[in-house]
């Protein structure tokens, strides 16, 4: 039963690498950027909302919503203000650019909250209350955090498919210049993509904080978790997306059930398996 | 009427007598006894060379990678290896760590190659994560939190008797010059041989590369290949110095040694704002760093926010660096790479 408990625990996990990808996916699938800063954008997330938490008394879940929108904005300012003036032909600019952010921001967070590892408070209740499942018992927010990994792929998956946006998401995805001839101005595009991207980020942000402890150096961990869920699920696929963080979860806690230090070693391995068996991963766009 | 194809210019040449000037200024540091400011020169000459190194993938090859810390580690961890549990010397190892290094770069390159662009750049972070976990799982050299090398291994390197002799210095300041001057050989080496490299048939290849790789490889060049010897001329390089560095501090750890801000994220800042694509960019990208290094060093984090945020301005506002600019302006060229006509 111990290893039926381990790959629950993996799976859950994976919810949470899925709510990291996400944002991770959209931007690449939609402007061919990689954000090099994602990792540290989802620690300052976790700080925003625990100022509000702080200043304001409310629940964490609560918090965003302050936090969410607050993080929207700040994305489409990001992608407005620097990353547009970037995007293009040449990879070298956005990536070198989005580096520093990395590296300011991560610097930025440690001058502002110091270097000691923090937490958000899930209230007595939350935080403890498990669910019984017969052989397995899982924690409530790992459970909460699976599910909203999928209520947020669903969400984007709507206003992918479903909404005057995502044609323009999709539209300009496929061709920028054909996009502009119909009236689609794709530098709004990009900056809406990058608002939602982050807005989800504000998401995993708040599990990422009720479930551990986090400080201004964990975030460059989670842009590659991030990432090697995103090529292992196949670019352009959310699903995907979700089922790469499985993996990337699943290989994390059977790791770490042989020996704790194996953890985060045997996540990579996975993701090097994949990309050795399937380059273009698993579920790439086009196959179906 | 006769012409001939050369890439000198007068600039060039007088720019080449200076560089010798500095160069031999530079070599006789040790014989003034400075030991601060061979420490401080040292860190310097090193972070020179992985710049060096790391414009030429990203630079020259377009290769943008992350995860150079991977080669500066496994550089460390060879002398380590090598000298405390084989017994080599280590002036001996420093090829040895490098050819290590290369060796462990195929199949890294096979899986990264296999990803383009931005994609590139996380796969090669991922791997140095790897050799960090990995090398982390070595007991023998201290697990994750280390070792030092043993005091014969440091006192007993080939050249310390002669540099004392030399220079009059004792053992610890005679460790210090010995270093120095390999970093100085080191830095002067990478320079002149990436400078042969572009001037030679290589090396125009890898600039038309750079320039448009779908244009490069119509007229014949084979871009693939061109990225591979970009790619392990990089981690041999890288990890030679890897070694050296660990020979001076003596000390390894895996999280030190696979430090993704001390080995990639210096190099990448020196390098955009001296000037990405160029010789002349680490160089003046070192210098900048140097002084606000000497001048911010006290405000700790705020430190590598400001030289964060002074790349980013660059990468937006002046793409191609410091260098770049003054270039644009004057037309000078201290490394030459472009053949023109002249007339015999």
């Amino acid at each position: 039963m111990i290893w039926l408990d381990t790959l629950v625990q993996g799976v859950l996990l994976g919810g949470l690498y899925a709510l990291f990808a996400a944002g991770l996916s959209l931007v690449f699938g939609i402007m061919r950027l990689v954000n090099l800063a994602h990792g540290d954008l989802i620690v300052a997330a976790a700080y925003l909302i625990l100022v509000i938490v702080t200043l304001t008394g409310l629940h964490p879940l609560l918090a965003l919503v302050i936090a969410v929108p607050l993080m929207f904005a700040a994305g489409w300012a990001l992608q407005t203000l620097v990353l547009n003036r970037l995007v293009g032909q040449d990879i070298l600019p956005p990536l070198l650019v989005t580096f520093g952010l990395s590296v300011v921001l991560q610097n930025a967070l440690l001058e502002g909250f110091s270097a000691d590892s923090r937490k958000l408070p899930a209230g007595g209740w939350l935080g403890t209350a498990s669910v019984d499942f017969g052989p397995v018992t899982v924690g409530l927010v790992p459970l909460l955090t699976f599910a909203s990994a999928i209520a947020v792929i669903l969400a984007l998956n709507a206003i992918f498919y479903r909404t005057a946006l995502g044609r323009a998401f999709r539209a300009t995805a496929d061709d920028p210049v054909t996009a502009q001839l119909m009236g689609i101005r794709p530098a709004r595009v990009f900056s809406m993509a990058t608002g939602l991207a982050l807005a989800v980020v504000a998401i995993g942000a708040v599990w990422l904080g009720m479930r551990a402890n986090f400080d201004p150096a964990i975030g460059p961990a989670r842009l590659i978790y991030a990432f090697e869920a995103v090529i292992i699920g196949g670019l352009g696929s959310l699903w995907g997306t979700l089922a790469g963080g499985v993996i990337i979860g699943v290989a994390q806690t059977f790791g770490a059930a042989i020996n704790p230090e194996w953890q985060i070693l045997s996540g990579h391995l996975a993701f090097l398996l994949v990309l050795l068996l399937r380059p273009r991963g698993l579920f790439p766009r086009g196959s179906t | 009427m006769a012409y001939r194809s050369t890439t000198s210019t007068p600039a060039a040449r007088l720019f080449g007598i200076v560089a010798l000037i500095v160069l031999l200024a530079l070599a006789a540091l040790p014989f003034t006894g400075n030991r601060a400011l061979m420490q401080e020169l040292f860190s310097v000459l090193i972070l020179l060379t992985l710049a060096q190194f790391w414009n030429l993938l990203a630079g020259y090859g377009g290769l943008v990678s992350v995860g150079q810390q991977a080669f500066v580690g496994l550089g460390g961890y060879a002398l380590f290896g090598l000298t405390a549990l084989l017994g080599l010397n280590a002036i001996l190892t420093l090829p040895l760590a490098g050819l290590i290094a290369l060796v462990i770069a195929v199949p890294m390159a096979w899986f990264a190659f296999r990803l383009n662009g931005a994609y590139f750049a996380i796969a090669t972070w991922v791997m140095a994560e790897v050799l960090r976990l990995s090398l982390a799982q070595w007991k023998a050299l201290g697990g994750g939190t280390g070792t030092s090398l043993p005091r014969d291994v440091v006192g007993g390197t080939w050249g310390l008797d002669a540099v004392t002799a030399l220079t009059g210095l004792r053992a610890a300041g005679a460790r210090d010059a010995l270093s120095y001057w390999l970093a100085l050989i080191l830095a002067a080496g990478t320079i002149a041989g990436i400078y042969a490299l572009l001037r030679s048939r290589a090396g125009l290849a890898l600039s038309a590369v750079r320039d448009n790789e779908v244009a490069a490889s119509a007229v014949g060049v084979d871009a693939n290949r061109i990225k591979w010897l970009v790619y392990l001329t990089a981690a041999f390089g890288t990890g030679v110095v890897g070694a050296l560095v660990y020979l001076q501090i003596a000390r390894i750890s895996p999280d030190a040694a696979f430090s993704v801000t001390d080995w990639t994220a210096y190099v990448i800042f020196i390098v955009v704002i001296g000037g990405i694509g160029t010789i002349e960019g680490p160089i003046v990208g070192v210098i900048v760093f140097a002084i606000l290094q000497y001048t911010l060093s006290q405000f700790g984090s705020w430190y590598l926010i400001t030289l964060g945020a002074i790349a980013i301005l660059t990468m937006l506002f002046a793409p191609r660096g410091l260098w770049g600019a003054i270039s644009a302006r004057t037309g000078l060229h201290l490394f030459p790479v472009r053949r023109r006509l002249t007339r015999v």
